[in-house]
């Protein structure tokens, strides 16, 4: 068993059984779905919308050679140095030349998941630069030392208490019970940060390339900040990010806030068209913007899976998730959580090392109805289960499965099996749950459903008489 | 070869078979061809949420959205009446300094307010802006669907007036209401497309947060305070 597998089955083992854990995302979410219902509601047409929203995506990526080249040409053309890496380590080294450069001290960044993708704080600091995490869950974490647990909700597994014992150790505040004083204090320590930082690190929700934009979406205004306050303003963002139009951004501004945080839209959504221009006062004197692709042409080259792409990352599957809601995040040991986590690891971090988050799933759909772009979540996690098998069976699947053939195609052994079993369970409780189980992974936490005491075939012999 | 011909080439490779029609899990056999159209204005604004069709709607609609975002919009009917609340404000808060920038209605706000200011529309320091009260911006537009203020760098004093300030008071005109972010997004466009300004937003609402146990606080990184302040 690889390790990612066993930390995950003993994660999700001792989360399952976690009932304060449970309580914590249960109560957090409640509060997400009734916002959330109420501003879909307002939508004259969620579902047009969403079908809309679906087929701009499936332009943009399907024309995405297209549309990055007129992205990164409209942007340059307005003073922004456009960077490409395929790889992370590429990215990493991109980053680290800039800061080295320009003679970087402190380093603010707001949130960007492909930050986390690609360990951009580890490569920052064991060069020796200081990072700060700007958005307040991003910012609990890092002083935890610890990953994101949702990418849109980072901190959402933590209780208030947990946050202040958390700022007493590390910045020695008084314990306080409440959420705005806690939030006060990440207020004033960020402050300082943003005026000191020379350099400011963003992501970017959207890319437009018909006016050569980044459209950066957020609720806290620390993003604005980053954007700016320092001197240099680098922006790190996969390719698939791109939107064809201008316009384009009316509809999925609204979706992503309506989907992702139960907003309207959320508190700002900033297009940020390059560097300070002429006669402009403020913003940083230059810009960067590095494309990274890191195996999303793999997941592109993947026609039935494609439309994984589409993603804008508003976390609604994770949400929705019976598996996400009882395991919880860092129990999938990946950058992206829930379903979409599990659709698109497989891809970019290898489908046998990861293949065992596609069967962690009940196949509900309900990520899928959640999915504002209509990514076909829950069929892809059969996908990947069936490539995985394609590309390397499992040996006792395949016998078990053979023997499960010649059982059903045989009339007599399946007699056999149904009185063998009848029979059988009458001694099961006496080794249930135990090493001696064949039936244990099941049986350890779980009932097994009783053999009926008649085949249907017995059943309607003994009726016809 | 770059690595921008690389990654190029990747895509192109991969893009060489077409993907089937998007959402067609859902569309249960009315398959259609996939639409590359662009979204049209008028197509967008039937699905999002309703405006009404009249000015007055719209200003209803600003309202009840301010309420629900915590953003005190007042509506006066001459701009005398404006500076008086402004200077009521100024009083109540105890503002020693306040940032702004040039324009018909900021102009006034500054003399009526007669308080040392920190211009944004030329060189400043940053320090300077952090240490003022309040921002006193104007906006591109309020948008009433979303009870949204529009904001530009060269509209409204750059990129840091808008949020560095604890409070942030835009004063802003009737004629500026548009119904929806269609309408938002089509000025800019007429108004810029040859020459974008380097910082745009939709703030909507005082600066929030809810990554403590999804409890609301305002007022994280941005200002605690949105006033906007109509004639």
């Amino acid at each position: 068993m690889n390790l990612n597998v066993l930390q995950f089955k003993t994660d999700s083992e001792r989360l399952t059984h976690d009932l304060g854990h449970r309580d914590r995302i249960q109560s957090a979410l409640n509060k997400y779905y009734v916002a959330r219902d109420d501003k879909k509601a307002r939508f004259q047409d969620w579902q047009a919308a969403r079908q809309a929203a679906a087929e701009t995506k499936w332009d943009a990526v399907n024309h995405l050679d297209k549309y990055l080249v007129e992205f990164a040409e409209k942007i340059e053309a307005r003073g922004t140095k456009v960077h490409w890496a395929s790889t992370a380590e590429q990215a990493r080294q991109i980053i680290l030349g800039i800061v080295k450069e320009k003679n970087a001290r402190r380093i603010i960044k707001s949130k960007v998941m492909t930050g986390e993708e690609i360990h951009l704080n580890d490569a920052l600091e064991k060069a020796g630069f200081s990072v700060v995490e700007s958005d307040l869950g991003e910012y609990i974490v890092q002083l935890r030392h610890e990953a994101p647990y949702h990418f849109v909700f980072p901190a959402m597994h933590l209780s208030r208490g947990e946050i202040s014992d958390l700022f007493e150790k590390e910045l020695g505040t008084a314990q306080t019970d409440s959420a705005e004083e806690l939030t006060m204090i990440a207020r004033r320590v960020m402050r300082d940060q943003y005026l000191a930082a020379d350099i400011g690190i963003s992501g970017a929700n959207f890319a437009v390339a018909e006016t050569g934009m980044i459209s950066i979406t957020e609720n806290e205004g620390n993003a604005r900040l980053t954007c700016a306050l320092p001197k240099v303003h680098i922006a790190l963002m996969g390719i698939e990010k791109v939107l064809p139009r201008f316009e384009d951004l009316t509809l999925f501004l609204p979706m992503l806030g309506t989907a992702g945080a139960g907003q309207a839209v959320t508190c700002y959504n900033s297009m940020y068209a390059g560097p300070r221009q002429r006669g402009e006062n403020d913003g940083p004197e230059e810009m960067h913007v590095i494309l990274l692709d890191n195996k999303r042409t793999h997941l592109l080259a993947d026609i039935e899976q494609r439309d994984a792409l589409h993603c804008i990352r508003c976390g609604a599957c994770l949400n929705v998730c019976p598996i996400y809601k009882n395991v919880g995040g860092h129990t999938y040991g990946t950058t992206y959580q829930g379903p979409i986590g599990s659709v698109i690891t497989p891809h970019l971090r290898g489908i046998q090392e990861w293949k065992h988050l596609s069967s962690a799933s009940t196949l509900c759909g309900a990520c899928t109805e959640a999915c504002p772009v209509k990514i076909n979540l829950h069929h892809h996690l059969l996908h990947n289960r069936r490539n995985a098998v394609a590309q390397k069976p499992v040996w006792w699947e395949k016998i078990a499965f053979e023997l499960t053939a010649i059982l059903f195609n045989n009339p007599l052994i399946y007699r056999l099996a149904a009185w063998g079993g009848r029979f059988g369970q009458l001694f099961h409780p006496l080794i249930k749950g135990s090493l001696l189980d064949p039936a244990r992974a099941w049986t350890k936490t779980r009932d097994l459903p009783d053999v009926a005491p008649q085949t249907f075939k017995e059943y309607w012999r003994a009726r016809q008489k | 070869m770059s690595e921008r011909e690389n990654i190029l080439a990747r895509i192109r490779e991969g893009l060489t078979v077409p993907a089937p029609i998007p959402g067609a899990h859902e569309l249960h056999g009315h398959e259609h061809a996939p639409n590359p159209a662009p979204i049209i204005p008028g197509m967008v604004m039937k699905w999002l949420p309703p405006v009404g069709p009249k000015p007055g709607d719209h200003i209803a609609l600003f309202a009840k959205n301010s309420v629900e975002l915590k953003t005190d919009f007042q509506l006066f009917n001459s701009e005398d009446d404006l500076q008086t609340a402004l200077r009521a404000l100024a009083k109540a808060e105890n503002w020693q300094r306040i940032g702004s920038h040039r324009g018909s209605l900021t102009d006034e706000a500054c003399v009526t307010l007669g308080l040392p200011v920190v211009r944004t529309d030329e060189p400043y320091e940053m320090p300077q802006l952090e240490s003022c009260d309040v921002g006193i911006s104007e906006c591109e537009a309020l948008i009433a669907q979303t009870g949204s203020i529009l904001v530009t760098t060269r509209s409204s004093g750059g990129r840091a007036l808008s949020v560095l300030p604890p409070h942030h008071v835009v004063l802003a005109r009737r004629d500026q209401l548009l119904p929806d972010l269609p309408a938002g997004f089509a000025l800019l466009k007429s108004k810029y497309a040859d020459d974008f300004p380097s910082f745009m937003s939709l703030i909507t609402g005082p600066s929030r947060t809810g990554d403590i146990e999804r409890i609301l606080v305002l007022g994280a990184h941005g200002p605690k305070k949105l006033t906007v302040f109509c004639i």
